[in-house]
């Protein structure tokens, strides 16, 4: 080994930090995180591209459709899919479940999801994700659930959209509302930063950062119905930094080339082009389902 | 060459958008390269961090390993942060069978060499080129240099492992420089542009 011309190593490592639990988030921008339920499906993922995995037993169509509590996934299932892929494994708990975070925590999951796709525990408390090594995404419809979740220790949100739809448009909805408000804070005087601060029933501090640094403390994904390359685009273009597919892969006809250019239009979304390219001849999308056809509105979950 | 260098920054994926803000605090304009014709523009590049896999497979499937691997191989300036160092390095041991590396710096890591995102840690480093304060690293699921080349001279160790290396115009780091606002590693690295 070559010679070193440094100092002796440092005692003052810390882990877990805010820029530790926020880093990975940065690090999976611009990229596919997607649902997988099997460690097939995760190899497939992972070669498709993805930045990381969701594992989980049921993607959301099909919780969707089979109805009763969606829990925590089996620490089985989860340690299957650890030991196939060398991407990050993310794993869901349930809203204010802080024992399943504990054991997703205990078994080396990379992100926990705190997600209204499970059936939520604590109708209104979510988790205290400071007092977590662990970092945490949390889902949002608005800006104040957004900054709700980010002072209780979220590093990444990701717009809910309405998972196992296959339906763009609570996802758009959900975005555009989220840097909608991020944009007219950036023009509000220092009076109204206070009553921003009340419409959205978030902390002031955080609201005028925004009206500072004019965007969200931590990166903001997209989530929920997606399920075409020019679903991923738009999402992007709209001013999301990275996308999460769930039902829209596994739940289409053929999902290993639909992964793959979900992956290359969530690069080139700018690239018109090329998202044509990416498009062609990828067989048929998950059929989806229209709003006014569905009994339950994961998105409503969450306080 | 035109005046000021062209810095580009590979954007298929990750943490580029970090060092594209670190690069104009610098006073430079960074391109964003995603396509070969792209490289074509730049006098220097830099690869940041994110998934490797994923950034070896927008690689490929985009025609930029070849051009890529030339402007290398004709000597351009990379500074390479994470999965940037994973793919300018020697070998990569327990890495994909298609594991890919341009072989531009002489050391070898092992990915997720530190371990899981619950293994993630910062650090205070010590390094001489850039003086005192110590840099303070962010290390984020980071590759581990098992091995350097002789001509590889090491900038910064942590632990005594190296995590700060230089090969004539190629600069790796295991760490994350471009998640703080300390800029003295990207202007070290635009320093060898003259």
């Amino acid at each position: 080994m070559a010679e070193t011309n440094s100092g002796t190593p440092s005692p003052q490592r810390h882990d877990g930090t805010v820029r530790v639990k926020r880093g990975l988030a940065e690090m999976l921008k611009g990229g596919v995180i997607m649902d997988v339920v099997t460690p097939d499906q995760a190899r497939i993922a992972e070669e498709a591209g993805a930045v990381a995995v969701m594992a989980l037993e049921r993607v959301p169509a099909d919780i969707r459709a089979d109805g009763g509590v969606a829990r925590m996934s089996d620490p089985e299932m989860i340690e299957g899919i650890k030991a196939v892929t060398t991407i990050p494994v993310m794993a869901k708990a349930r809203i204010g479940h802080f024992v399943e975070a504990q054991i997703l925590q205990a078994l080396g999951v990379d992100y926990v999801d705190e997600s209204e796709v499970l059936t939520p525990a604590d109708e209104a408390h979510h988790i205290d994700k400071w007092s977590f090594t662990v970092p945490f995404v949390c889902g949002a419809t608005n800006l104040g659930e957004a900054l709700r979740r980010i002072s209780e220790g979220a590093c990444m949100i990701r717009s809910k959209g309405e998972a196992g739809t296959g339906n763009v448009v609570e996802a758009v909805r959900h975005l555009r509302s989220i840097l909608g408000d991020i944009r007219k804070i950036t023009q509000a005087d220092s009076a109204e930063l206070f009553e921003w601060a009340k419409r959205l029933q978030a902390p002031l501090p955080l609201v005028q950062e925004i009206a500072e640094t004019g965007k969200l403390q931590v990166p903001l994904f997209c989530a929920g119905g997606l399920a075409t390359p020019a679903d991923a685009a738009l999402a992007m273009q709209l001013g999301a930094e990275a996308v999460f597919v769930g039902s829209g892969i596994f739940k289409s006809a053929d999902p290993a080339p639909r992964a793959k250019a979900i992956v290359e239009a969530t690069t080139h979304y700018n690239d018109a082009e090329i998202l044509a390219k990416v498009s062609r001849g990828l067989g048929t999308p998950m059929t989806g389902i229209g709003m006014d056809e569905i009994n339950v509105r994961m998105a409503d979950r969450g306080w | 060459m035109s005046p000021v260098p062209v810095v580009g920054v590979l954007a298929l994926q990750g943490a580029f958008a970090r060092h594209v803000d670190a690069l104009r605090r610098l006073g430079f304009d960074p391109v964003e390269v995603r396509r070969p014709e792209q490289l074509a523009g730049i006098d220097a590049l830099v690869m940041p961090g994110g998934e490797s896999t994923t950034m070896i497979k927008l690689l490929t499937g985009f025609d930029l390993v070849e051009p890529l691997g030339k402007r290398l191989a004709d000597g351009m300036p990379v500074f390479g942060t994470c999965a940037g160092m994973i793919l300018l390095a020697a070998n990569v041991l327990d890495g994909h069978q298609d594991q890919l590396c341009f072989g531009a710096i002489d050391v070898d890591v092992r990915r997720n060499g530190y371990g899981r995102q619950v293994d993630s840690f910062e650090a205070d480093l010590r390094v001489a080129a850039v003086g005192d304060p110590p840099v303070r690293a962010v290390f984020i699921r980071a590759p581990v240099v098992v091995r350097t080349g002789p001509t590889v001279e090491v900038l910064a160790e942590n632990d005594g492992v190296p995590v700060l290396c230089r090969q004539g115009p190629i600069m790796v780091s295991s760490f994350h420089p471009e998640l703080t606002d300390d800029d003295r590693l990207h202007q070290l690295f635009l320093r060898s542009l003259g």
